[in-house]
């Protein structure tokens, strides 16, 4: 599976994008989201960035008052999902210049759009910011 | 109607709208979103798709970050996926992947949808069909979409074609027939010129080969050449992976991939596939010293980097590769030992587990001390952890590390007085365990749990109290160590006992009556020694004699020293006793504080003193502490007070009356009392045996066996069954009266007591006829009470059969930093099968998994097992017809076309399926066994068990087979890489 699940969460801990890559119920994915916000949110910048929890390891990133989380199985390489993480606020960069959490909130389904060029089935399937973009673009101009 | 959708779409507010009105809403945004929801569940029901499609978006909004319900909205979603136009599908597909999982009911609905959008011509539709179906993909969808995505592996379109690509992960995974169909073109496209196909290729292969990697072997040299050319990080990693996985299957390719991984790790500047190439080289490739020891300066370089997560990477490797080459943590130990002191939670536990990788017989004692000292000062979490650690290595495979047992008695005692400890259940286990394993430790065990007892100030943790009921027994059981069992009465009744609870508290009443015993017996004897002989003055009872002999060079001292300690409880304890016992018991009133003050002084005299007088006083002691738990409401403390209580009647007159009993005692060499007396202590000096954990399993029931007519023989049995009794392991009621009830129930509980009088024919016939299940006699010696001597060689050479890794890891650790120059020898430390099953690795399950035995049809009888694809779909023998026939009828002109191209000249189409079946079966079986044989040339060691499994699959392959075709001999694996 690779990847479990992708998870934005402000410094409040409310989430702002929650993307499931496995079947969860809602009571099961409030839950799971309430525990990571607990370990996660607590941590300092001077401590490292993966947490392990239940079975699988969370690999997490703090841009701002946003926090990237993404939950991998437990052989993933950590630094790939933190480059992957990266590669992820660039690419909202560019689109939306100087991405912000309310560009998030406002746009959620173009910031699924583009998690789903990018991963798929839980394997990333696109590294390239412009490949990713194109759709998004288009659909900008058509609409 | 068409009036209010107007109306709707009119004045529907947008999901933008929802976002700001939530936003102000700040104070009572669930009222809002209730409002919000009323709303969306209205407009859901226009029949205008596009006011459908709004509120659907604004629902999965509120869902998704807000967790709200919107499996109600399931068919409006796909109403709105029908919509011809694609915002309104995109909108549909997400709320689809978001909602629905395998139970959704209307999931049937959603295929025919998604056939025509993957058949589309607009490639973003079809974009947005593979998603859906990559996320709610189920065996039905699955295989009824099965050719469709075949359709799409080959696209023209990158975009597309990677898309199809990953889902195909889905598919294989839910409906393993489809291996059958893809998997050709899959492989086909590794070798596309597209990065991004090949990359989206090895995630699937990568995922793939995470469940099964033996499949995978036959595609080793296309990943090898991805290996040694890509230039692509995130591809590189992928591949690395799956290295890692068939590395550890087949030698000769960890061989040859060391050398390009070694160099990769040279030259690249990327921390995460420098990591990737470390952890394979760790985890596969240890055997490669060149390859080991450049991984290891790149771990050392990691560690002293100043970003955490590299320093929490590089101990995470050095954990891995710890159990090989320990040689790569010493190296490191300072940084380690140093990292338990990090501000991260997270990279003391990793250096934790090093420490504790590093444990070895000679060093245990020296790492423990620094763990305990560090535990003292750390947080409550982190000191439990160190705690649970020390505990757990300690008793890794029955005590494998520890020489010194005396020693780990003590730590034991020093850890349950650690303030944040809450391990008291495992130090409870563990020791009752080495209570039980190693008879030289029982004095220290005794010495240690009266320093635990006699404390008042335990009582009050309950995170102890598990602890002391282990203390309580131990003290009990082997009371004949005990240096002042006065002292330890009065520990064992001590007012704040009230503290514990019952189940406990019960303990404490059994080990009050076992130490009573001990005390009145050695009164009778002391007075039997006196009587028959006058020089004996010196050696008051056997009990100091036993005692001095297992060396207690301070046994001298102990006189000078019992004083003391009594001092201060003589201080403590009458005083707060007598407010208590007041309270309690207001008949016994008077006597109170004369009796306990005299038992507490009289204990001072040391435990030389067994005179009348101070037994009398004991006695009464008992029975004032222990009466008012006559109306406890605990069963068990009830009738346990009761038995003691019912004892002290019974021998407390001719205590009391010395004159008479000592010139009766004379004439008839012993009175009812002392016969009394010596049957109960008799009864509780019995061994307890240690029992399988797979004893009772190994017992089978004997034919024509009642249970309830053998109750009736037991008891008979019982009056000679002299069975030491165990407060802490009786587990059932017991229903048979008499004074040895207790104890009868406990002769059920293990079936493993000491072999019976009566029943030793009967069991030794039954030994006979079912010797196998019986433990072999070595260890059936080892339950009784002949103790093999010291440092057998025979029960250390089980040590070391009993896994081998460990004490692989211990001898390399040993030959690192030698010191073995222990003062004693180890203890012998027993051990019975169960303990071996326990440590036992767990056996590879057979793989039978339906993917992975497509996929090595496939792969192992590529073009031929295609060719009968389509056949082979439609009279594969399973339960699902109906998918397969759509899936014959649906099958595009397009695959026929394909199949037909690859198809053999001539015959029909079943004897060819039936003959081109037959190839891939014998050409696997061919390669099957090749590989057999040369993996058991090249290695030996491990494999036997594998190619055990393979010869298996083998033989039966060749049943099935019948006669054999001539065409199929090329090897699968090239010898290239081999």
């Amino acid at each position: 599976m690779g990847i479990r699940f992708i998870l934005m969460v402000n410094k409040q801990g409310q989430t702002r994008l929650a993307q499931y890559y496995e079947w969860l119920t809602l009571e099961e994915r409030r839950a799971l989201e309430g525990e990571i916000v607990r370990k996660c949110l607590a941590r300092t910048e001077q401590q490292c960035s993966f947490v392990e929890h239940r079975n699988y390891k969370i690999v997490y990133r703090r841009y701002a008052s946003l926090f990237f989380l993404v939950g991998v199985d437990n052989d993933e390489n950590e630094l790939a999902i933190l480059e992957f993480i990266h590669l992820l606020v660039e690419t909202m960069d560019r689109h939306f210049g100087n991405v912000c959490e309310l560009d998030i909130m406002f746009h959620l389904e173009k910031a699924h759009f583009m998690l789903e060029e990018m991963v798929m089935n839980g394997c990333i399937v696109e590294t390239s910011k412009s490949n990713i973009l194109s759709p998004i673009q288009l659909m900008d101009k058509t609409s | 109607m068409a009036g209010a959708s107007i109306m709707e779409t009119l004045f529907q507010r947008n999901l933008e709208d929802l976002i700001k009105a939530s936003r102000q809403q700040q104070v009572r945004e669930s009222l809002f979103i209730s409002k919000s929801m009323d709303e969306i569940r209205r407009e859901i029901k226009s029949t205008d798709l596009h006011t459908k499609s709004i509120a659907l978006q604004k629902l999965s909004y509120l869902s998704s970050l807000h967790g709200l319900d919107m499996s109600f909205a399931a068919f409006h979603a796909i109403e709105v996926v029908s919509s011809p136009q694609f915002l309104h599908k995109k909108i549909g597909y997400h709320a689809i992947t978001q909602s629905f999982n395998d139970d959704t009911p209307v999931m049937l609905l959603i295929t025919n949808q998604l056939r025509k959008d993957m058949n589309s011509s607009n490639q973003f539709e079809v974009s947005l069909a593979l998603e859906c179906l990559s996320r709610i993909g189920n065996i039905d969808l699955a295989r009824d979409l099965t050719p469709e995505v075949f359709t799409l592996l080959s696209s023209s379109k990158a975009f597309v074609k990677k898309k199809a690509i990953a889902v195909v992960l889905r598919v294989f995974e839910k409906y393993p027939d489809a291996v059958r169909v893809c998997f050709k073109r899959l492989v086909e496209n590794l070798e596309s010129s597209d990065p991004i196909i090949v990359s989206a290729v090895i995630g699937v292969f990568c995922e793939l080969s995470l469940k099964d990697p033996r499949s995978y072997l036959p595609l080793a040299p296309e990943f090898y050449k991805i290996l040694v050319d890509s230039k692509n990080n995130w591809l590189l990693i992928k591949v690395l992976k799956i290295f890692a996985k068939l590395a550890s299957l087949e030698p000769r390719l960890a061989k040859r991939i060391a050398e390009p991984i070694c160099e990769h790790m040279r030259r690249t500047g990327a921390k995460s596939l420098m990591f990737e190439c470390i952890r394979t080289v760790v985890s596969s490739l240890s055997e490669y010293e060149s390859a080991v020891k450049l991984a290891v300066v790149k771990i050392q370089e990691f560690l002293v980097d100043d970003d955490p997560n590299l320093k929490y990477l590089g101990l995470h490797a050095l954990s891995i590769i710890a159990p090989n080459h320990m040689w790569a943590v010493l190296e490191n130990k300072d940084f380690v030992i140093r990292s338990l002191s990090d501000g991260d939670f997270n990279i003391k536990l990793e250096s934790l587990r090093l420490v504790m990788a590093m444990v070895s017989d000679s060093n245990v004692a020296e790492i423990t001390r620094v763990l305990v000292n560090y535990a003292l000062k750390s947080d409550p979490e982190f000191c439990n952890k160190i705690l649970g650690s020390i505990l757990s290595t300690c008793s890794k495979n029955v005590y494998e590390v520890i020489v010194d047992f005396d020693w780990y008695a003590s730590l034991l005692g020093e850890m349950a007085r650690i303030p944040h400890c809450q391990k008291g259940e495992e130090i409870e286990n563990q020791l009752i365990d080495i209570g039980m394993r190693v008879k030289d430790v029982r004095p220290d065990l005794v010495h240690v749990s009266r320093d635990l007892l006699i404390d008042p100030a335990l009582l009050g943790n309950p995170f102890l109290h598990n602890i002391l009921s282990a203390a309580a027994w131990l003290s009990g059981e082997y009371v004949e160590f005990s240096r002042n069992p006065f002292e330890l009465m009065e520990a064992l009744l001590q007012p704040r006992t009230s503290l514990l609870p019952s189940s406990i508290r019960a303990v404490y009443v059994q080990s009050t009556f076992k130490v009573l015993i001990s005390c009145v017996h050695s009164y009778f004897l002391h007075k039997e020694n006196v009587a028959s002989s006058i020089d004996s003055g010196n050696q008051a009872s056997e009990v100091p004699e036993s005692v001095s002999q297992r060396k207690f060079p301070e046994s001298s001292d102990l006189t000078s020293e019992a004083p003391a300690c009594s001092a201060q409880d003589g201080g403590f304890n009458p005083r707060d006793s007598n407010q208590s016992f007041e309270d309690l018991s207001t008949e016994n009133d008077g006597d109170v504080t004369v009796t306990y003050g005299q038992a507490s002084t009289s204990a001072s005299f040391g435990k030389s003193s067994f005179t009348q007088e101070t037994t009398v006083n004991l006695l009464n002691l008992v029975e004032l502490a222990l009466g008012p738990l006559l109306r406890s409401h605990d069963v068990e403390i009830q009738e346990r007070t009761k038995n003691v209580l019912g004892f002290i009647d019974l021998i407390k007159k001719e205590i009391l009356n010395p004159v008479i009993q000592g010139e009766q005692n004379l004439a008839r060499e012993g009175t009812e009392a002392s016969n009394a007396v010596k049957l109960m202590r008799d009864a509780f000096s019995k061994e307890l045996g240690l029992v399988s954990t797979s004893a009772q399993e190994r017992v089978a029931v004997p034919d024509g066996l009642t249970l309830k007519e053998d109750l009736s023989d037991l008891e008979m049995i019982c009056g000679n069954a002299q069975l030491p009794f165990s407060s802490s392991f009786s587990l059932g009621s017991s229903q048979y009266g008499e004074k040895f009830d207790a104890s009868l129930s406990n002769l059920q509980g293990k079936d493993e007591s000491e072999p019976l009088k009566e029943s030793t024919s009967l069991l030794a016939e039954h030994r006979k006829r079912h010797g196998l299940y019986y433990l072999s006699s070595e260890k059936g010696e080892i339950v009784s009470n002949e103790y093999p001597p010291a440092n057998d060689p025979v029960s250390q050479d089980k040590l070391s059969d009993n896994a081998a890794d460990l004490v692989k890891l211990t001898e390399q650790s040993v030959t690192s930093k030698k010191k073995p120059n222990n003062a004693k020898p180890r203890p012998v430390v027993l051990k019975l099968d169960g303990d071996e099953i326990a440590i036992a690795a767990k056996k590879p399950e057979l793989n039978s998994d339906m993917l992975s035995g497509a996929v090595r049809d496939v792969l192992l009888g590529n073009e031929a097992l295609l060719t009968s694809s389509r056949s082979n779909l439609s009279d594969k023998p399973s339960s699902n017809k109906k998918g397969k026939e759509k899936l014959n009828t649906d099958l595009p002109l397009e695959l026929k076309e394909n199949l037909g191209g690859e198809e053999m000249p001539g015959g029909s189409a079943s004897s060819r399926k039936s003959k081109h079946r037959s190839h891939g079966k014998e050409r696997k079986h061919k390669s099957v066994g090749k590989k057999g044989e040369e993996k058991e040339d090249n290695s030996q060691k491990k494999e036997t068990q594998k190619s055990n499994h393979r010869y298996g699959t083998h033989k039966a392959r060749q049943k099935a087979d019948g006669p054999m075709n001539v065409v199929a001999q090329t090897p699968v694996i090239p010898d290239f890489l081999l």
